[in-house]
């Protein structure tokens, strides 16, 4: 594999994304308190709530947490207080050490995705290990089960000569390509559900789809409170705590790639994943809008996303694309790439490719 | 201190009613308690006690916001007429139309606290404590022209009830600007909240120029059927008599507004279906059903008629220009455009996902009961706002030196 998105070795790394290795900062009250110290609204109020000696540490840390800053405009000393806050919420609430990853982009670093269309098969492992890894909500409730990758199953159609004069096809989204009333041609309407008993099926080929992380990202665009923009290095992130929940966002985007969290999230105390990133996989709460971000938690640490890694047939390819000799730049200089839905200006810097 | 009188007289002439009054206002009431149990509710639990999912993620709420700013919107057919036109029929009551607006205006806000995920936050759209993305954000701009369009009509409205209270005579200079100013900012507001939808080539269905205008002609139908009928019941109610004129006038603003939005409507039903591409499958579900989901079907069909019987009728001046008839064709349209501007645009709108995955909305009784709720909250203050301005145009309430003094 290629070396291009390691972290480079002086960076200072809160908190490692490897639950193995984690080493989450220690988060004592008298931490708490020193870092409360400085003049900030929110800090304010959760030392405040501390000093009233409230025996309740959520609810103190989920009062602070209400009056704090937009993420972005946050100086480096409050980044890490809301840090420790919700590292303390989420210890409490989860049993188990979790950590808050705060690093933020690196110079020299733009993130980019390819896919080969080719070779996936309609496994879904990434679809699992995408909830397993971000900490989706599972529920069984409609709505309560969200996931961030969709692989939508396209039809092979066909051409037979029997049928060759019968008209137009009624159904919809199929190719006008010849007169037939089966599919003609490949069906360019996807279907996400779908129960294969091995895959890959003879009849059908597939498109996994996600957050494409535009250049230009309509989300961005419509989002009445800037809670969610663009990182330097690439991803689309949202500052959950900062979400109004209008849902503008899942409207302008054209990839269907946000989710409403529609109740609080349903997420088992053993299946939490404590390695999280402030602006990726921390728990989120009711009300807000979330999506695919990359897993910021791994790649900030020189790792790859969660999909990457699990890919059986190495599909999926991650790396820096403004480093020439990284994978993703190799692809886009030498495969046929295209992205999706190119004309709606979006420019994605998550590409497909064909062999 | 005359300020000082000017609230404490308005506020106990409207205290006062009959019995009638009375039973109305506590009927609503208990409306609007129904809507605070579910909006805490809705709060606690979450959006997931509403039929709204991440593929159809603005319902009734969303839908009911939308056709309220056309109605609001809706309040200039009467000032315009009045101040344009010089028409005295209409310049009598102009004031009625900007208490309208008000109320419809507050109806809007209370739908947007429904719809959001997380009304606690809105603080966050607040210039300087928060961050308000402007001039990008349409809905920033929305946000800006609906609070924009209160401010003026509170201050339109009350300065001239004030005026007239106290018994003076208006400050032009400083009146009308103002007027002009909302009568352009009306259309502004209707304008703004089309381009909130049109402008997300995200959903085909809505992203078409013809957008505003439609917004506007059917504004100006629904609105003026909401104002002929509370003229109608005014006077029946009230010692305040609504010059026919006035009601003619608006009548005929329908009929051609109406006219319009049919013709809109099925020009956009040309285009949409001469090659049927798949941009088209929303207006598909809402006529005729995709993939054997048929929710809205009925309503569009149901919507269609009754607007195309009410243009019918408001043609017939027999009709047009008979009172007792009046009703009937305005409640039609009224209806008809609630449903064809709310769940029949914005619904389809999400159907199919950009993705393709069809599915269906069905409003769950939160829901309606939020909406009923919102609603009853809306005719509640216009009542309030109509008790007051009719007491004070009707002289009942005055200034009476130090004294104030409210004849009954």
């Amino acid at each position: 594999m290629s070396t291009e998105n390691k972290a480079p070795a002086e960076t200072v790394l809160p908190a490692s994304a490897d639950p193995a290795q984690a080493a989450a900062p220690k988060a004592t009250r008298r931490d708490f308190l020193k870092a409360g110290g400085v003049l900030s609204l929110s800090s304010l109020m959760g030392t405040a709530a501390l000093m009233a000696q409230t025996d309740d540490a959520k609810a103190t840390v989920e009062w602070a947490e209400h009056f704090q800053k937009n993420y972005r405009l946050m100086t480096d000393e409050e980044k890490n207080e809301a840090r420790i806050r919700l590292e303390r919420r989420h210890s409490a609430e989860y049993g188990k050490k979790v950590s808050v990853d705060i690093s933020g982009p690196q110079a020299g670093v733009l993130m980019g995705y390819a896919l080969n269309v080719r070779k996936c098969i309609g496994c879904r492992r990434c679809v699992k290990a995408c909830v397993e890894e971000n900490n989706q909500s599972r529920g069984s409730r409609p709505g309560e089960r969200i996931e961030w990758i969709q692989v939508l199953r396209m039809e092979r159609g066909e051409f037979s000569e029997e049928k060759m004069n019968h008209g137009y096809p009624e159904g919809l989204g199929i190719q006008v390509g010849g007169n037939a009333y089966t599919p003609v041609g490949q069906v360019l309407e996807g279907q996400f559900h779908y129960t294969p008993e091995a895959v890959p099926e003879k009849d059908a080929t597939y498109m996994p789809i996600a957050c494409m992380q535009c250049e230009k990202p309509p989300c961005v665009k419509v989002c009445p409170v800037r809670t969610t923009y663009r990182e330097a290095d690439g991803p689309v992130v949202i500052d959950y705590n900062w979400c109004i929940g209008c849902r503008m966002c899942m409207g302008a985007c054209p990839y269907w790639a946000r989710r409403m969290n529609v109740a609080k999230p349903v997420l088992p105390r053993e299946d939490m994943n404590p390695a999280t990133h402030y602006l990726g996989n921390r728990p989120r709460m009711r009300g807000v809008v979330e999506k695919c971000h990359w897993c910021l938690q791994r790649t900030r640490q020189g790792r790859y996303p969660a999909c990457v890694e699990v890919c059986p047939v190495g599909a999926r390819k991650f790396g820096n694309l403004l480093d020439p000799e990284s994978e993703v730049s190799m692809i886009l200089a030498r495969k046929n790439v295209f992205r999706l839905k190119a004309e709606l200006n979006t420019f994605p810097k998550f590409f497909y490719f064909y062999d | 201190m005359r300020l000082i009188s000017f609230v404490t007289d308005y506020v106990r002439y409207i205290l006062k009613g009959s019995l009638k009054y009375y039973v109305w206002m506590a009927s609503l009431s208990v409306l609007i308690v129904g809507m605070m149990v579910v909006f805490y509710l809705q709060n606690t639990e979450g959006l997931i006690v509403t039929g709204m999912t991440s593929q159809i993620h603005d319902g009734l709420y969303f839908a009911n916001l939308v056709f309220l700013v056309g109605v609001a919107a809706g309040a200039v057919t009467i000032v315009f007429p009045a101040y344009v036109y010089h028409h005295d029929g209409m310049h009598k009551v102009t004031v009625l139309g900007e208490m309208l607006a008000i109320s419809a205006v507050i109806m809007v806000n209370l739908f947007v606290l429904a719809h959001m995920g997380r009304p606690d936050r809105l603080w966050h759209m607040i210039p300087f404590i928060g961050i308000y993305n402007f001039p990008h954000s349409m809905l920033g701009w929305d946000v800006l022209v609906l609070v924009g369009y209160l401010v003026l009509n509170f201050i339109c409205g009350f300065y001239y009830l004030y005026i007239k209270y106290v018994g003076g005579e208006v400050n032009k200079k400083f009146f009308m600007p103002l007027v002009f100013i909302s009568i352009v900012w009306a259309l502004s507001i209707h304008t703004v909240t089309a381009f909130l939808i049109a402008t997300m080539p995200a959903r085909p269905m809505w992203f078409h120029s013809m957008m505003p205008i439609r917004f506007i002609a059917t504004a100006f139908a629904a609105g003026p059927c909401l104002i002929i009928l509370a003229f109608l019941i005014i006077r029946r109610n009230t010692k305040m008599w609504v010059e026919d004129s006035a009601i003619r006038l608006l009548a005929t603003i329908v009929t051609w507004c109406l006219g319009i939005a049919l013709f809109l409507t099925m020009s956009e039903i040309v285009v949409e279906f001469y090659h049927r591409t798949e941009h088209a499958n929303g207006l598909y579900y809402l006529m005729f059903g995709l993939h054997g989901l048929t929710g809205l079907v009925p309503w569009f069909w149901t919507s269609l008629a009754l607007m195309v019987a009410a243009f019918v009728m408001f043609l017939i001046p027999a009709v047009r220009n008979n009172t007792r008839l009046l009703p009937v064709p305005c409640v039609m349209a009224f209806s008809g455009i609630w449903i064809e501007k709310g769940m029949g645009l914005i619904v389809p709108g999400f159907i199919p996902t950009p993705i393709g995955e069809v599915t269906e909305y069905y409003p769950t009784f939160v829901e309606w009961l939020m909406t009923i709720g919102i609603w009853a909250f809306g005719f509640f203050i216009l009542t309030i706002l109509f008790k007051g301005a009719i007491g004070i145009l009707q002289g009942e309430v005055r200034y009476a030196g130090d004294r104030a003094a409210v004849a009954e």
